[in-house]
């Protein structure tokens, strides 16, 4: 399994897996855009790049995923696949890519909106020989 | 810590006693039902539980009397969703009353036609309405602004739409605050925020973002439906959206600043995302400001969206003028002055899937209704119904003026997407006489009515405890979904 999505009343939980905590970055990323889109339907025609950083692994995961949703908007992309490289030194960075093609409602099959990453049910943890990354986000 | 053993105060009104760290007790108003609910989610053991939540936002500094949970009450991060608190200017502002759809509003436009009028010509009616709004994820809107102009957008809120050719001045006085909060400095709001914004105004958004035309169907309280205008069989249109893209990255840059200002004061919280900040630090007065941003991007929207919705109406009914009937906020934080102790206090007032529900005499509220309280605009599912009612004295002194924004999920949206098909739903409610289109099946599938607390049992509540008083249910004919 790449991710899950996890229940919550009010909006979506989202958990990455990977053999490494990058894959599981990766992975988390896929969850939270195939809440609004049809991965499979997005096209990987257009790199565009992502840099962040955070004091915590944790909040680092939260930090990528908002840099994605804020390129979504601004460059009015669809994403459906990513790349993860993080180094540690005074802080956690991250070095990443998000492909997809233009935002297309019809072609993408829309879906709901994700407004943001939170810090909400935010954890790291091991199930099954791998590892997860996951956290709440509003939709 | 206890969450299990309530105390009962009415049976409307249930006390989670202070313990351990909270520094003021919890408050819940809702039945029996509601309260099994909530402490089901305990006993189960589920990660998120509002409860719990409602303990951690009674941890916080400043907080007034009580962490407040109205019976539209679920789970969120940070707050719990129809949760209030207050804060004195001793205390701090958090990320976790507010959210990411800062001033998620609802808007009323009255219309002078009756249930027939629009029976007649729901079709043709919710072809153009679907047209004119764009609504559904990645939608754009015609305003185009850069730099300069969202900036006039962000300080102007209703009023920069009224000077820029949508919507009427004399809209201005039926929205909270005249659609503009004073304290917005769009300094304190990010390029990236700006950005994300450029093409967003008149947009409605998705999820449970909808717009919908409605008609009276029931009147409970005769005097007050004098004074608000409504008689049965009225027709009105409602319509729900925040602040868009604007008022989500305000929230993701204040998450991060924020959590940063909770280590530097060194201030303890129970949850993450209840990062926060003193009031009255140089990090607090920014992120209140960016919020007051994100209050008149939401008018500013709202406004637009007005313009846009009596244009699609007038196609099918050129005679109509849809004046408001009110605008009303939630997810905010408010500077308000209310009661504590008998004396009159400055409280920052944050209200998370709750709204300002102000009680007779209050001077925020227009002169028209000012004798019997501010209408309060209840979004019901796209299958129920919608309510109005109105704020009360008892509200005033026990939620400071708050009371409930819907019917609050009852279901999650994973579990609503595998119970009900989109489809289906579509033609079960066609039968009923609503017609509904959305822009994604599953968005419909998820807002489910099923999938929602029953409103009527939820504003039962807040009547029988006297928060706020039933005025008129609203049912719908036409329902748009983002």
């Amino acid at each position: 399994m790449e991710y899950e999505l996890l229940e919550h009343e009010a909006d979506i939980g989202i958990r990455g897996y990977g053999d490494t905590i990058e894959e599981a970055f990766e992975n988390g990323a896929k969850a939270m855009f195939s809440i609004m889109v049809d991965l499979k339907k997005v096209n990987s025609q257009k790199n565009v790049k992502i840099k962040c950083e955070a004091p915590d692994i944790e909040a680092l995961f939260v930090e990528w995923l908002n840099e994605l949703l804020t390129k979504k908007d601004i460059e009015e992309m669809s994403f459906s696949r990513f790349k993860v490289k993080i180094n540690k030194n005074d802080l956690y960075t991250l070095k990443g890519t998000g492909s997809g093609e233009r935002f297309d409602q019809k072609k993408h099959k829309a879906k709901i909106e994700v407004k943001a990453a939170t810090y909400s049910g935010l954890k790291i943890g091991k199930k099954d020989e791998k590892i997860f990354i996951q956290c709440i986000v509003d939709v | 810590m206890d969450l299990l053993n309530l105390k009962r105060i009415t049976d409307y009104e249930w006390e989670l006693p202070k313990q351990e760290e909270m520094r003021v007790p919890g408050m819940i108003y809702g039945n029996m039902q509601i309260i099994e609910h909530l402490k089901e989610d305990v006993r189960l053991g589920k990660d998120w539980n509002a409860l719990k939540q409602i303990a951690n936002v009674a941890c916080m500094p400043g907080i007034q009397k009580c962490s407040i949970a109205l019976s539209d009450v679920h789970p969120g991060y940070g707050f719990p969703i129809g949760g209030v608190g207050a804060f004195d200017t001793e205390g701090v502002i958090t990320m976790g009353g507010i959210g990411f759809d800062i001033n998620c509003s609802v808007t009323t436009l009255k219309t002078s036609l009756k249930e027939e009028d629009i029976r007649k010509n729901a079709k043709s009616l919710l072809d153009s309405l679907f047209k004119i709004v764009p609504a559904g994820l990645g939608s754009t809107g015609k305003v185009r602004l850069n730099f300069h102009q969202i900036d006039e957008v962000l300080m102007g809120g209703a009023e920069w739409a009224v000077e820029n050719g949508y919507g009427e001045e004399k809209d201005l006085e039926y929205i909270e605050e005249k659609g503009r909060v004073k304290d917005a400095d769009p300094e304190n709001v990010s390029e990236k925020a700006k950005q994300r914004q450029f093409k967003q105004i008149g947009t409605l958004g998705s999820g449970n973002h909808y717009l919908e035309v409605q008609y009276v169907a029931e009147i409970y309280d005769k005097e007050a439906a004098e004074v608000y205008e409504l008689k049965e069989k009225d027709v009105v249109v409602s319509f729900h959206c925040g602040s868009r893209a604007l008022g989500h990255q305000i929230g993701t840059d204040y998450l991060k600043k924020l959590a940063e200002a909770t280590k530097k004061y060194g201030i303890k919280i129970k949850d993450r995302e209840l990062v926060c900040a003193p009031i009255n630090s140089e990090e607090g007065q920014k992120y209140f400001s960016a919020v007051c941003c994100g209050i008149n991007c939401a008018f500013a929207n709202h406004e637009v969206l007005t313009h846009l919705v009596r244009k699609g109406f007038k196609e099918v009914f050129p005679d109509e003028e849809l004046p408001k009937f009110y605008s009303i906020g939630h997810n905010t934080c408010k500077k308000e002055y209310h009661k504590i102790n008998g004396k009159k206090k400055l409280l920052y007032v944050h209200r998370k899937g709750s709204t300002r529900a102000f009680g007779p005499g209050r001077e925020e509220i227009p002169k028209k209704y000012r004798k019997i309280g501010q209408p309060v605009l209840v979004g019901g599912t796209m299958g129920t119904c919608s309510f109005i009612l109105r704020g009360t004295e008892k509200g005033m002194n026990a939620t400071f003026g708050s009371a409930i924004h819907g019917a609050g999920r009852a279901m999650s949206r994973k579990k609503a997407k595998h119970q009900y098909r989109g489809d289906r739903l579509l033609k079960e409610l066609e039968n009923k006489g609503i017609y509904v289109r959305g822009h994604s099946m599953a968005g419909i599938a998820e807002e489910a009515p099923g999938a929602y607390k029953d409103i009527v049992n939820v504003v039962e509540c807040m009547d029988k405890s006297g928060i706020a008083k039933k005025v008129a249910m609203l049912k719908p004919i036409i329902n748009i979904k983002g």
